[in-house]
């Protein structure tokens, strides 16, 4: 987060009033080893508040059935509110159309169903997929199968030490043997924002097809897919406060038309005999079997709490959170922050002298503070920084700055511990 | 549960000044060891004698406290036995670690303080990797994981 960027954030908005949104969500008020919960570990899965409990617990006591089924009551309730929930969805990333709107168990599913229904037919040898040194493993392995099974290969845009995208260097290896950029929205183990609307600029001037990792960029910003200029975006409920084994992929209408299937069974046809069967439309023909009914209408669920909040103010007292959290963070002794980059959302990436980060998630855990510590499924940038693991705190806007102030204390009691 | 009773006095000595952390050159029994829930590596070195005693015993890589205490402690424990006898001691170890028998302090005398981890269910496989490293080792190799 820039400078100027956090004044006006500041200055445009009014008070984010932090406890009544703490009030919807059951989870955070609990104590753990004898201290009220800090959970500071939304990067790997953020908490849910009431109405997507409930909308779940509804869904389940009075309208469970299968969707697109039958003709009784139950069914007809359950598809409206499984479609309905694909609508909320559509909106809130700005999507032009519901059949652009696919339901999959989550971002690592939505990007390996484009490794192996976009991708896999259009790869050959002398193709490349340009992914980022930033990326998670759910952005790096897909393809690297697609480019097993089709003999293209895997090239990577190089990282700075700020935690950035070397923007010159993914100019240089954008190309016209480039068919593919997959790139993360936002860096979950460093937090850093990708300039990904212009890395898809670049990239669909060259003719490739643009896949954004969003499961970090939907639960901290707005995202209007459109305006983005990508091809495919990808996230996941549980990082945005809906259920877990559900999440979206999004994809330009033209592309998904003209992909095959990548799973078959019931609901994904029209017709079936042994002879021929003919594919369900758009989106259906991406969703074989029946689907996790309650996670989507969690989801829904999710988005119209979300929309419920002033988002701006959100994310603005997220980027307080994040500017608190750096420099209570910064005053311990031994304590060097991990990825600096301009543009951040609040997540705070850091080693501490003489810890282990494995240690350092025991000891804060034992005062009531939950992190998350280890490689954060990107072993590629913790080689970079030739560091095995990190400790990360990842903020939420329901966080408060008191939280990041017990955690800057607990780690300072971490190194007295190792003294 | 404390933080005490994991982070004992002997695994932060042990963690800060670790025992026998270095190479033995070959020939000697190698193996290493990983664990990918927190990226913790470790390569454990062993040299039996003429008569099937462990010799020398030594680990190289890095990971957690209890981990690196783990390694250093055990690099001590079972210097000196034989093999059989060292198999038998990783079978009381593992049982102590996971809470299946209680550690007898006369017989575990530092390993003792590794009991602590039984409490702290993410931890067990921090102080058990060098352990289940060494036993391969002692088969002659390979890599294990805690997966």
């Amino acid at each position: 987060m820039s400078e100027a960027r956090l004044m006006k954030a500041r200055a445009a908005r009014p008070a984010f009033d932090v406890e009544a949104v703490r009030a919807d969500f059951p989870v955070l008020h609990q104590q753990v080893h004898g201290h009220p919960l800090a959970y500071l570990d939304n990067a790997a899965s953020a908490q849910r508040p009431t109405r997507v409990i409930e909308a779940m617990a509804s869904y389940y006591r009075r309208d469970h059935a299968n969707v697109h089924r039958g003709v009784h009551t139950l069914s007809q309730r359950a598809t409206d509110a499984y479609e309905g929930a694909r609508e909320k969805l559509r909106r809130f990333v700005n999507a032009g159309s519901t059949k652009e709107i696919i339901f999959t168990r989550g971002t690592t599913e939505s990007i390996n169903l484009v490794a192996q229904s976009w991708a896999r037919p259009q790869l050959g040898p002398g193709d490349e997929v340009l992914v980022s040194h930033l990326e998670h493993h759910a952005n790096i392995v897909p393809w690297q199968i697609v480019c097993g099974q089709t003999g293209a290969s895997l090239k990577v845009i190089p990282m700075t030490h700020a935690g950035e995208l070397d923007l010159a260097a993914a100019g240089e290896l954008i190309g016209s043997r480039t068919k593919v950029l997959a790139v993360g929205h936002v860096s979950n183990a460093l937090g850093t924002i990708n300039p990904v609307r212009e890395l898809a600029a670049m990239a669909r001037r060259a003719g490739a097809v643009v896949v954004v990792d969003g499961a970090q960029g939907v639960p901290h910003m707005r995202v209007d897919v459109q305006a983005l200029g990508c091809d495919f975006y990808a996230f996941s409920g549980h990082k945005m406060f809906g259920p877990t084994g559900i999440g979206a992929l999004w994809g330009r209408r033209e592309l998904l038309e003209a992909m095959p299937p990548w799973q078959g069974g019931g609901d994904m046809i029209l017709s079936v005999s042994f002879e021929k069967t003919t594919y369900n439309e758009l989106p259906w023909k991406f969703e074989a079997g029946t689907p996790i009914i309650a996670g989507a209408i969690g989801l829904g669920a999710a988005v119209d709490y979300l929309e419920s909040l002033d988002l701006e103010s959100a994310h603005a007292w997220e980027a307080e959170l994040l500017a608190h959290a750096t420099e209570a963070l910064s005053a311990v002794a031994g304590l060097q922050i991990i990825g600096t980059a301009r543009d951040k959302v609040a997540v705070v990436s850091f080693t501490l002298a003489g810890v282990h980060p494995h240690d350092i998630g025991t000891i804060v855990d034992h005062a009531g503070i939950a992190i998350r510590t280890g490689h954060h499924c990107a072993m590629p940038v913790m080689e970079y920084y030739g560091v095995p693991a990190t400790a990360r705190a990842s903020f939420a806007f329901y966080n408060t700055k008191a939280e990041a102030d017990r955690l800057a204390v607990a780690l300072v009691q971490a190194r007295e511990v190792f003294a | 549960m404390q933080l005490a009773d994991l982070y004992r006095d002997v695994i932060i000595d042990h963690n800060r000044n670790p025992r026998n952390f270095r190479r033995i050159p070959p020939p000697c029994r190698q193996a290493e060891g990983f664990n990918p829930l927190c990226g913790d590596k470790l390569h454990v070195y062993l040299r039996l004698d003429d008569g099937g005693r462990i010799e020398d015993l030594a680990f190289e890589g890095s990971g957690c406290a209890i981990s690196v205490a783990s390694a250093s402690m055990m690099t001590e424990a079972l210097r000196g036995r034989a093999v059989a006898d060292a198999r038998a001691l990783f079978e009381r170890v593992h049982d102590m670690l996971i809470g299946r028998s209680e550690a007898d302090p006369a017989e575990m005398g530092k390993l003792a303080a590794l009991a602590g981890v039984r409490d702290f269910p993410s931890r067990v496989k921090c102080a058990s990797l060098c352990w289940h490293t060494a036993h391969a080792a002692l088969a002659d190799g390979g890599s294990v994981t805690t997966e």
